[in-house]
């Protein structure tokens, strides 16, 4: 895994000199790594005159003000996975500032020039915390310095806490804001002195807590969907019910004579009603009578799709397979002796984010700009500028926090944010929110992609797998370039240490219903794929599925692995009793770096699984707020588990037969389970945890279920859901 | 058509016609952006207001059922109960995105002014309407105890 990529799954972000830089900005003290020429960069920072430097030239940065609060300029999304609090305990623990009056401010600027800039991967702590970690210790350096010259003593002689510089042997201090000015004039170090874990005094405590709660509580909180403009107007867009579908004709006189309704247009998506209001927008959409051309759109229903794919694994098609974690001379030779065979099927997946697609948009001659709860602003504003036909440089993007996204705003094709745009060219130069209802959202593709998987293991006179040959289907995630999604966390899998030969092949078809990235992305079906055989390899084996994996770990190296087994065995009571009719079940697996271990209590009610208790394990580095670890990792459980026992999109003759919490049931209150999570002591740079809580909880669950019923699953969602 | 209002305790004249949904008139009449839309067929419960008390779904209420009647949003709730939610809310740092949030807050308060020590299959029973995808139910259901107990404990405060 590289720094900036997991799994390979990113795109490439730009390469730049980075430069640590500090001075005095309108009165405050500024430092922050700026990620352009270093001349540009003085430049940039002595311009000062009382406003932050400009975005582009600097990454996220502190801002140490003259009333002592320091706030930290966040260019990461918040999307609810507490960024915030991570942030800011990274640089208020290097700077040893008062955590009191820390606050965190995303820099809602307009990205002029290309930044690095997108909230992927889990990567939001670990991508910031070299630079965050630098760049507070470089301030804390300043006002060190700026002591030491002040009090004429050695700077080793000065210590620093809560946003109080001292002179222990002499009894002077000082505050940050005391030392503003004179610090501003201290040269910051290009690579200052970090902290040894085991001097934290903030990162991995409790104190670590979210800084923005107040306004989700009262009310406050402005989402893309809560923004008000002077002249706005509300746009819904009618979308072809089939995936690849056009409008052939439109009848807007119905819609044209509902009072309120200002426009009503064609374009490249669909038909588009404007309105003076949403609720008018809706009405103005219910009215249109629209024919729609279905000549190259998809109409094959999931049953068709899903014989397809077995036909594709099968090998009963011409589509070429693409090779992965090739291993072993023998490869291709045929299995002997005892073979066990699996197949499984995923459907495609909803995002259902809580707050529905929406952006607003304005088109004024060349000048863009859009508001949205965006994951990458970049890919937006690139977007937003194809088709307005103008310069990236004249979109202005303003990032604003999202009601959930879980990968669904964070696509390449900026799906919504384009038709946001083609919307507000009709607008004669009027702010225009683009509203998607859920049926919109639900409807409107980009799933998790539908996928199925073949394997079969030569089982070895040990009971051990000696080789393993796979057969996956999935579409590609992207309209370019490989597809490693589709098998991360099999493809790398420590389960093929003891196999002499492992042969994968993956196709990948091409069909117009989108896909996209979804929260833990193939890690969301291949922690099923894997921890499910394994339980079942295991009991043919006539071991304990926990042995049986701790075998497999330590031939493989995988020290962590066995370690974060060993705590979630004796955290969960595995092995000890448990009620009759109740059993648990164990996954482990490794998204993006994490290490990741949940043992799920199920029972079956009316073929239902019941599950009452998670126990998880994470090891994801230096755990910088624990709190919000276990908040990710509850989030990540409910929302895995909502997916394992209803999450289904499904098709038929090519429409979408899901439209709503009604026909796409999510999982309720009255089913959340209680979670107990573990967080492994670590001193490794942090990982991600906003995705990996996902991956873990429908294996868990089905190999509890195997071991409740003898039976093993092949196919989610565990309530059937219409996956054929 | 003209409608009174009463909501968070003044009243306001709104033309509409009657059909209109009670959560846009909030939200794009009378600009409480609070209350959200979440699904739009009283399936999610973001959209939760009380009508004379008791919890409705919003997004399901024409207008015209609601004049003369006291509508509280998220904006104007008050009182021990309240209170006490939003104590405990910040306490377990319960949102994540907190989309959801405006939502459950009116149903845990609805719920704690019926059953002041509920139980988690009260809880079960009066939350289970309001979704959370980024699944904070754990903290809901604790955070709701803890108001409670804390609302137990000083039956004279606030
Ligand atoms: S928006 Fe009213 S219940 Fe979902
Ligand atoms: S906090 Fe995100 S939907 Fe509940």
């Amino acid at each position: 895994m590289t720094e900036q990529s997991s799994s390979g799954r990113r795109f490439a972000l730009t390469r730049r000199r980075m430069i640590l830089g500090g001075s005095l900005v309108g009165g405050a003290l500024v430092v922050g790594y700026a990620v352009t020429h270093p001349m540009q960069v003085a430049g940039a920072i002595l311009s000062g005159g009382g406003r932050d430097p400009e975005p582009s030239a600097f990454g996220s940065f502190i801002r140490i003000a003259p009333d002592g609060w320091v706030t930290i300029v966040n260019r990461q999304q918040e999307l609810g996975q507490g960024i915030h609090a991570g942030m800011a305990a990274i640089v208020a623990e290097e700077l040893d500032a008062d955590w009191d009056r820390v606050r965190v401010v995303d820099s809602r600027s307009n990205f002029r020039a290309y930044g690095v800039q997108g909230t992927a991967g889990s990567r939001s702590i670990s991508g910031n915390w070299d630079q965050m970690r630098k760049a507070g210790a470089a301030a804390r350096f300043m006002f060190v310095s700026a002591a030491a010259a002040r009090w004429n003593v050695a700077r080793g002689s000065i210590a620093v806490r809560d946003g109080i510089v001292s002179h222990p042997p002499s009894g002077r201090s000082a505050s940050f804001a005391e030392l503003l000015a004179e610090a501003s004039l201290q040269e910051p170090p290009q690579s200052p002195t970090l902290k040894q874990a085991g001097d934290y005094r903030l990162i991995g405590t409790d104190r670590v807590r979210r800084k923005d709660v107040l306004p989700r509580i009262t009310g406050a909180q402005i989402y893309t969907q809560d923004v008000r403009r002077p002249g706005m107007l509300v746009a819904m867009v009618a979308h072809s019910p089939r995936f690849g579908g056009r409008v052939a004709r439109f009848d807007p006189s119905d819609a044209r004579r509902i009072k309120g309704v200002v426009d009503v247009f064609a374009i490249e998506t669909g038909v588009a009603v404007l309105a003076e209001n949403s609720f008018t927008a809706r009405r103005g959409r219910d009215a249109l009578r629209i024919e729609w051309d279905d000549s190259e759109a998809e109409r094959r229903s999931t049953p068709d799709i899903t014989r397809h794919y077995e036909d594709v694994a099968n090998g009963r098609t011409d589509l070429e397979p693409a090779e992965f974690a090739m291993k072993g001379e023998d490869a291709g030779a045929p299995f002997t002796g005892q073979v066990a065979e699996f197949a499984f099927h995923f459907p495609y997946l909803a995002h259902a984010p809580m707050e529905t697609l929406d952006c607003v948009a304005k088109v004024d001659g060349w000048d863009v700009s859009i508001t949205s709860g965006a994951h990458l602003p970049i890919v937006d504003q690139v977007q937003a500028a194809r088709v307005a036909l103008t310069i990236p440089g004249k979109v202005d993007v303003e990032v604003i926090p999202a009601g959930g996204s879980f990968g669904r705003r964070g696509l390449m094709a900026s799906d919504y944010v384009v038709e946001a745009v083609r919307v507000a060219k009709h607008a004669r130069g009027r702010p225009v929110k683009l509203i998607w209802t859920r049926e919109d959202e639900m409807g409107g593709g980009y799933y998790r992609p539908m996928s199925h998987h073949r394997a079969w293991v030569q089982i070895g006179a040990d009971g051990f797998p000696e080789r393993w040959r796979f057969r996956s289907v999935c579409q590609p995630l992207l309209p370019f370039g490989g597809n490693p999604q589709a098998v991360e966390g099999i493809a790398e899998s420590p389960y093929f240490s003891t196999a002499t030969s492992v042969d994968g092949k993956l196709f990948s078809p091409r069909f117009p219903v989108p896909v996209s990235f979804w929260r833990s992305v193939g890690h969301s079906y291949t922690a099923m794929v894997m921890e499910h055989m394994i339980d079942q390899l295991a009991r043919r084996a006539g071991r304990d599925p926990a042995e049986y994996r701790r075998i497999l770990y330590q031939r493989a190296g995988a020290s962590r692995r066995v370690a974060v087994l060993d705590e979630l065995c004796r955290r969960a009571g595995w092995g000890t009793a448990i009620e009759p009719g109740w059993a648990r079940g164990l996954a482990v697996h490794e998204p993006f770096g994490t290490v990741i271990g949940q043992v799920a209590e199920v029972r079956l009610e009316q073929g239902k699984p019941i599950v009452r208790r998670v126990v998880a394990v994470v090891d994801c580095g230096i755990a910088v707020s624990p709190d919000q670890i276990a908040a990710q990792m509850e989030g990540g459980i409910g929302f895995g588990l909502s997916a394992a026992l209803y999450g289904a999109i499904t098709l038929k003759d090519g429409v979408v037969e899901q439209g709503n919490f009604d026909t796409y049931p999510v999982l309720r209150m009255s089913e959340m389970p209680a979670v107990e999570t573990y967080i492994m002591p670590s001193t490794g740079r942090p990982t991600g945890m906003g995705e990996p809580g996902v991956a873990p909880i429908a294996p868990a669950v089905a190999n509890a279920l195997l071991a409740l019923t003898g039976k093993a699953t092949d196919r989610l969602p565990f309530m059937g859901g219409g996956m054929v | 058509m003209a409608f009174i209002l009463h909501v968070n305790g003044r009243p306001h004249r709104v033309e509409a016609d009657g059909e209109t949904l009670l959560l846009w008139v909030i939200r794009e009449w009378l600009g409480l952006t609070g209350t959200k839309y979440g699904c739009g067929i009283a399936q999610c419960g973001a959209c939760t207001v009380h009508v004379d008390g008791q919890p409705m779904r919003s997004c399901s209420t024409p207008v015209s059922m609601v004049a003369g009647s006291d509508i509280t949003t998220i904006e104007g709730v008050a009182g021990p109960e309240a209170e006490a939610i939003r104590k405990a809310w910040v306490a377990r740092d319960v949102p994540q995105c907190g989309f959801c949030q405006s939502g459950q807050i009116m149903s845990a308060v609805a719920l704690l002014r019926t059953r002041p020590a509920p139980t988690d299959g009260d809880i079960d029973m009066a939350m289970s309407g309001n979704i959370c995808r980024c699944a904070t139910y754990t903290r809901i259901r604790a955070a709701i105890h803890d108001a409670a107990a804390a609302a137990a404990g000083t039956p004279e405060a606030a």
